[in-house]
């Protein structure tokens, strides 16, 4: 009988010692696997009860931690002039997720990053917490806010104003928009019922950024591309004559491309450059596409911009221009921005800073300088070149073409007196609804021509064709009177 | 003459050290606790913690009294893990604002008064073979209250508690103690005709169906009223008392296995045809698929379990420093997820070591003691805690699929408390029984116990020191 209670008590302590040995892989072993499961919100649930740090636009918070005693978490986030900001902070919820800056700078918010780490320790040594450092940002707030109040409400807009010369964002606005102070509240039931009611809102993901993350055709503003590739390929200069048909049919189709209607292209059926872009005609493209070839064309674009990973740190949508897969009539549609040519709007504004800065690109972005809870700064971004995307002489004959479209083509709407502006108009058709074309509407450019202190981009997405021309001239010229104070 | 020199010393002074060592290491933990916890008036803590001492040493007292060489460590492991056990209760009513640690108090009271009521109304286990028959009628009665319209209630699916006005019980939980009474006083009176009568078939030897039949039938009784309760834990802790006790009763291995097959063959059955069962299984298998952790009734509890225990790692994020509150059922079920969270897996080995070591202490009661009965029902009542133990331990680390039985001494719960008090109580008289010096005149003895004469001499190495 003794014997068997001995084995009783060998069991039952083998069984013992299993359930060490499940201890231990859980809580030792497998520890990092399960910390890093993406059902383990425990690293969430620990930085809600943490100070994050504030985004900061002129020295003021646009997003702050602030105390609550709701029971749930120690800290809310909370969003000033909200709606300005919402694409651009997006939001830091834990039924909703973190979007937009509130997650692509969350290791500096948070204190997290290894630049921090002097932070981190001297927080557990004095036995406070861990405080997230502030991010500062490159906008210009009485700029984005002009740039906001700009758009007009219910229309699918973006306006973008960047300093070409150092690739700073000084505004980027978007309507229609949301309150994201609406989805970062902490009651789970409350935040889904509001990203419910966000969602319904035409025209608007709370997921998206239209500036950086909707891709759209640009119509006639890609001209600017598609014109540098015509100059780099020796076969045009400013003084060549161009066939300038009223249509030309696609190749292998029974449909044309044709010159716009309104007849100013067809009072000169062979024309120079300086008249086609200022007129924005269409079909001297088809002819230069063909000119120009697949391989050079590609090389512009991706030269731009198109198709390369940019992070402003904010993820930015890659362009798309796939020149390889075009046939002839594919390619002629993509030089007038069509077909498969979509663009982002910071791509467009990127083609503008290109050649407002004889050809060289600076990265966008939007980070001025990173403040630890001591008021030190770990970081500030210097300007850093992005791509050369053409030659500085190349450049200064954009810059001239630029001037057309302003002093006497399809951007007169926007001129300022007194300043130089230069820029290039698009206009790509999306349906027809009661005999009403609706549009994308486009307006790209820079100013003052000699000292290119801003880059601008006004874009509308599917506006009726007049509202599109004339209420994109009047941003631009808001957005010019504002930044010149005229 | 002779006697007096090797008699074995009740060694109840060591018990009170190692006892203010558990209460030092419950107040510690009650204490931090509160004092982690930002903005909390830890003024309950005292009132709590004297409670806590004052029925330590009442049963101490007793034993001194009743049973003055019952084995010293079994109380200090108990208080131990009871204080341990309040003292995460506490600090998951501080985080959630509830008060279930007052009633856990309330019932280690009640548990710890009926526990010394205990050793003062049985002082002599051999009694309680008395009520072998007796023990059998209460706990299918016991095991059929909850079945009563009216008095029996539905938590969580499972129908094993009654409750009367706002009281609830469950009384499945007693009915283990009076199993193994029956268990024991059956198996010690008929051992002999199991074993030598019988059929044999090949290398087995199987005994008549009417000695057997008894047990037989209680078992069966209590198995199928689980089923019929949807209690899968206590279904296995039935089934795993029944086989040990049969097992110790007759040392006949081949039984164990049969016994565990029909277990495989009934988890099979039940697998296929339960569909709660079913349930259960497929949680466990596919805990980490995001539609089962979000079904109600999912995986949700079990992994955010393991989320807590990876978060604590090694050491533990500190008591009262981690959110085991997120699990659901943090302070009951899941406690040794809680534990595991915040003193690491350092401290829970402890935990796990505690309970080892009291199953170990209830064994070698079972060793000492002088009588089959006693015996039998001391190895049946540390087979269980240690079972209840493994079993719940196993399901939170995903070992076995998680089943509801409380966690010995440490879960939330008064039913279970009460149950498990109730045998710290008969194991402390057995271990008495065992080792107090046998007067001129011993009761009947089935087998010679272990000699004496070595023990005394490792006693007085401790005292010498």
């Amino acid at each position: 009988m003794n014997q068997a209670i001995k084995r009783v008590w060998i069991a039952l302590t083998m069984l013992f010692i299993v359930c060490l040995g499940g201890l231990s892989y859980i809580q030792f072993f497998d520890a990092d696997k399960l910390t890093d499961n993406a059902l383990n919100k425990r690293q969430l649930f620990r930085e809600f009860d943490l100070p994050r740090g504030a985004i900061l636009v002129d020295g003021k918070p646009i997003a702050e931690s602030v105390p609550t005693d709701d029971g749930q978490f120690e800290y809310q986030r909370e969003y000033t002039n909200a709606e300005m900001y919402a694409h651009l902070t997006g939001y830091y919820s834990l039924a909703n997720g973190t979007t937009q800056l509130e997650s692509s700078l969350n290791d500096w918010l948070t204190g997290s990053s290894s630049d921090l780490l002097y932070d981190r320790l001297l927080a557990m040594f004095t036995g406070k917490k861990t405080e997230g450092a502030s991010v500062e940002l490159t906008l210009d707030g009485d700029l984005q806010k002009t740039a906001f109040n700009a758009i007009p409400d219910g229309v699918r807009g973006t306006v973008i104003v960047t300093d070409p010369k150092t690739g700073d964002i000084l505004a980027m606005a978007s309507k229609p928009t949301y309150d994201t102070n609406d989805l970062a509240v902490h009651s789970t039931s409350k935040a889904a019922e509001n990203l419910k009611k966000v969602s319904k809102i035409d025209g608007l993901s709370p997921y998206l950024n239209p500036a950086i993350s909707n891709l759209e055709y640009p119509g006639s503003s890609f001209k600017i591309l598609s014109t540098v590739a015509a100059l780099e390929s020796g076969k045009y200069d400013l003084d060549t004559s161009i066939n300038n048909p009223t249509s030309v049919r696609y190749k292998n189709s029974t449909r044309s491309m044709n010159n716009f209607g309104e007849g100013v292209c067809a009072r000169e059926p062979r024309a120079k450059l300086a008249f086609i872009f200022a007129q924005s005609c269409n079909t001297p493209f088809y002819e230069i596409s063909k000119t120009v070839g697949n391989k050079a064309f590609g090389d512009v674009a991706e030269r731009f911009g198109f198709g390369q990973q940019l992070n402003i740190p904010q993820r930015v949508t890659p362009s798309q221009f796939p020149a390889q897969d075009a046939d002839e009539s594919e390619l002629a549609r993509m030089a007038i921005g069509q077909g498969s040519n979509k663009v982002t709007a910071l791509q467009m504004n990127m083609a503008a800073m290109a050649i407002a800065n004889n050809g060289v690109i600076m990265k966008p972005n939007m980070i001025d300088k990173v403040i630890a809870p001591d008021l030190r700064v770990v970081e500030e971004p210097k300007p850093e070149k992005f791509s050369t995307a053409t030659s500085k002489e190349v450049a200064s004959q954009l810059k001239e073409l630029m001037a057309g479209p302003v002093t006497r083509g399809t951007a007169m709407n926007a001129a300022v007196e007194g300043v130089d502006f230069r820029a290039k108009t698009g206009t790509a058709q999306l349906r027809t609804e009661n005999g009403v074309a609706y549009v994308n509407s486009w307006m790209t450019g820079f100013a003052p021509a000699d000292d290119p202190q801003v880059a601008i981009t006004v874009t509308l997405q599917d506006v009726d064709y007049d509202t599109g021309h004339n209420t994109t001239g009047a941003i631009m010229k808001k957005m010019l009177k504002a930044v010149f104070n005229k | 003459m002779n006697e007096v020199q090797t008699a074995p010393v009740p060694r109840r002074n060591l018990e009170l050290v190692l006892l203010i060592l558990a209460l030092g290491v419950g107040a510690a933990a009650f204490y931090l606790v509160g004092s982690t916890t930002e903005g909390v008036d830890n003024s309950d803590f005292y009132v709590q913690m004297s409670i806590m001492a004052a029925l330590a040493l009442v049963v101490h007292v007793l034993l001194r009294i009743f049973a003055k060489y019952a084995d010293p460590v079994i109380l200090p492991i108990t208080i131990a893990l009871n204080s341990l056990g309040l003292a995460m209760i506490h600090r998951i009513d501080l985080a959630k604002g509830t008060s279930q640690s007052a009633r856990q108090l309330l019932w280690t009271a009640i548990a710890i008064v009926i526990a010394a009521a205990v050793l003062w109304a049985v002082k002599d286990h051999r009694l309680l073979r008395r009520f072998t028959y007796i023990a059998l009628l209460v706990s299918i009665l016991l095991l059929l209250l909850p079945l009563i319209p009216g008095l029996g209630v539905t938590i969580n699916g499972a129908r094993i508690w009654i409750r009367m006005g706002s009281f609830s019980l469950q009384p499945g939980e007693l009915a283990k103690i009076t199993l193994s009474i029956f268990f024991a006083g059956y198996l010690s009176s008929n051992r002999d005709l199991i074993l030598m009568a019988g059929h044999k078939f090949g290398p087995l030897q199987l005994p008549r169906l009417r000695d057997m039949a008894p047990m037989l039938i209680a078992w069966l009784l209590s198995i199928g009223v689980l089923v019929v309760q949807r209690d899968l834990g206590s279904a296995i802790l039935f089934f795993g008392l029944f086989i040990v006790m049969v097992y110790v009763a007759t040392a006949r291995i081949s039984w164990v296995l049969i016994g565990l097959l029909m277990v495989a063959v009934g988890g099979i059955v039940a697998g296929l045809t339960m569909s709660h069962v079913t349930r259960r299984l497929d949680v466990w298998l596919n805990a980490f698929d995001p539609a089962i952790y979000q079904a109600t009734g999912g995986s949700m509890q079990i992994v955010e379990g393991l989320f807590g225990m990876a978060d604590g790692g090694l050491f533990g994020t500190g008591l009262g420093a981690g959110s085991p509150y997120r699990v659901p059922l943090a302070n009951s079920d899941m406690i040794i997820a809680s534990f595991g969270e915040e003193i690491g897996l350092v401290g829970v080995t402890a935990i796990v070591l505690l309970y080892m070591l009291l199953v170990s202490r209830g064994l070698r009661a079972a060793l000492g003691s002088r009588d089959t009965f006693g015996k039998l029902l001391a190895a049946g009542l540390s087979f269980t805690l240690g079972l209840q133990a493994v079993v719940i331990i196993g399901g939170v680390t995903r070992l076995i699929p998680l089943t509801g039985l409380a966690t010995p001494f440490m879960a939330a719960g008064g039913s279970s408390l009460l149950a498990n008090w109730i045998i710290i109580a008969l194991l402390l008289l057995i271990s008495h029984n065992s080792r107090r010096p046998t007067s001129g005149v011993s009761g009947p003895t089935d087998e010679i116990a272990t000699p004496t004469k070595p023990k005394t001499s490792i006693t007085k190495a401790v005292k010498s020191k």
